[in-house]
């Protein structure tokens, strides 16, 4: 048990990492990790809906007809989403400012229904939490890595504290505007794949 | 796992209500607080783009609505080019009046089609700021940019004739690039810029980036934005000229 737990919360984060193995929720990494907060409080967003979905999923797996499984997920996702906004438009106003639509979008976001899907579906409700909340945190991990690259040489900033003073505000960085641009995620994530692949040999595919 | 046919509808319902509950419930529980913020931010840019507190200030709600008490809102026509007194501070009204051909008129500036502002309401609202140390005067615009519209405020001074400030409270041009439309830096250029020619010619306008001739009137465009640049531009030019508020300008200004 003790090791099955660890595996389903960490294993996530490494060798079954959503984003550089699965490559799901790919468009919402590419546009809130222009900054380090948006980022930060996206990944907080959808630990917030991927455990509520899992263990409401989860909960009602035995009771939920196969035939209509798909929406009913869906609707429990959306249900969750829009409070998660719903919560964020009260209380963090500027950021959800910033995330504009990519909260509302967390409902497409294929890691949720996935993990709803192919974990709770089948799993009792305190193994899908662990199992939410282990992809959350695979998420979030290379969410804040890629936001904090991409704040950093895309603006000189980090949290939106001036690390590097950029030549426009009379310092010496010049920023790199690609890493503001969508590609630069992808330039940052195709990195990630590629050091997560050759520091792990069991990821790496044989050559024909 | 067989279920019945009534079991999959009953269970279908169920889950609807459930979920639209807890859906309303919040929403409804936060309308006010949400509310709220909307107003403290849009009063805080107001309150900022006039001069009245620091660019950087963070008022609190009492502090912001106490400062909004002296402003005066005025009702503009812009057809007959009068004020028509005053109207509670409600922007969204004027946006929704601009959507309905009954309570507006089709632009018909170039500067309105570059920015793809299709119709122009037929009452504006004016923001007169009485601050004895601040006085100006605050204009509603919009105007669409590259993906988005670009709602803001711009500032003149008591002249009519001179920027004092321009903010967009709301917009979603691409973040890092048009999306430094709201860069202090980049807004800090506009104070100071003219907005008529001697003929009366509204010539305030943003070039494509390190195109500027003149900086009198010309704002630098940001690079990388050149579309949304430019945009900006034509919002402004599209809302100062006489279909909008340009007889207001002409009249009240010395």
């Amino acid at each position: 048990m003790q090791k099955e737990t660890k595996d389903i919360l960490f294993g996530p984060i490494h060798l079954k990492n959503p984003i550089t193995l699965q490559v799901l929720g790919i468009c919402s990494a590419l546009a809130v990790t222009t900054q380090l907060e948006p980022a930060l409080v996206m990944s907080a967003a959808l630990t917030f809906v991927l455990v509520g979905s899992n263990v409401t999923v989860s909960l009602l797996r035995n009771k939920i007809p196969g035939s209509i499984r798909v929406i009913t997920q869906l609707a429990i996702i959306a249900s969750l989403v829009i409070l998660a906004d719903q919560i964020m438009k009260a209380f963090l106003f500027d950021v959800s400012k910033q995330l504009s639509v990519f909260v509302g979008l967390i409902i497409t976001n294929c890691i949720v229904m996935g993990r709803a899907e192919a974990f709770a579906m089948a799993n009792p409700p305190m193994k899908s939490a662990l199992d939410g909340l282990g992809n959350s945190l695979g998420y979030s991990a290379i969410l804040i890595i890629v936001g904090f690259f991409r704040e950093l040489l895309g603006s000189g900033k980090l949290l939106g504290h001036v690390v590097m003073p950029t030549v426009n505000n009379g310092g010496w960085y010049n920023p790199n505007g690609l890493m503001v641009l969508s590609p630069g995620a992808f330039f940052i994530i195709g990195l990630i794949i590629w050091a997560q692949r050759s520091y792990s040999g069991e990821l790496q595919e044989d050559e024909n | 796992m067989e279920f019945s046919n009534r079991y999959i509808v009953g269970f279908a319902l169920a889950l609807c209500l459930v979920c639209s509950l807890a859906v309303s419930t919040t929403a409804v529980a936060l309308k006010d607080r949400q509310a709220a913020n909307a107003l403290l931010d849009m009063q805080t840019q107001i309150c900022r783009v006039s001069g009245m507190i620091a660019a950087d200030a963070k008022p609190s709600a009492e502090e912001a609505a106490q400062m909004f008490s002296t402003i005066k809102v005025l009702k503009f026509s812009p057809d007959t080019g009068e004020v028509l007194g005053e109207m509670p501070f409600d922007p969204k009204a004027i946006i929704k009046a601009s959507k309905d051909a009954a309570t507006s008129h089709p632009a018909s500036t170039d500067a309105a089609s570059r920015a793809r502002v299709s119709k122009i309401p037929k009452e504006l609202m004016i923001l007169k700021i009485t601050d004895p140390e601040n006085p100006c005067y605050v204009f509603l615009i919009w105007g669409n940019g590259l993906w988005s519209t670009m709602y803001g405020y711009i500032a003149l001074e008591p002249d009519l004739k001179t920027v004092k400030g321009i903010t967009f409270y709301e917009q979603g041009e691409t973040a890092g690039l048009g999306g430094e439309i709201v860069n202090p830096n980049w807004v800090a250029q506009w104070p100071g810029k003219k907005v008529f020619d001697d003929s009366g010619k509204v010539i305030l306008d943003v070039t494509k980036f390190g195109q500027v001739k003149d900086s009198s009137y010309q704002v630098d465009g940001i690079s990388g934005a050149t579309i949304t640049s430019v945009a900006v531009g034509a919002t402004v030019q599209a809302w100062f000229a006489d279909e909008a508020y340009g007889k207001f300008l002409k009249k009240e200004g010395e």
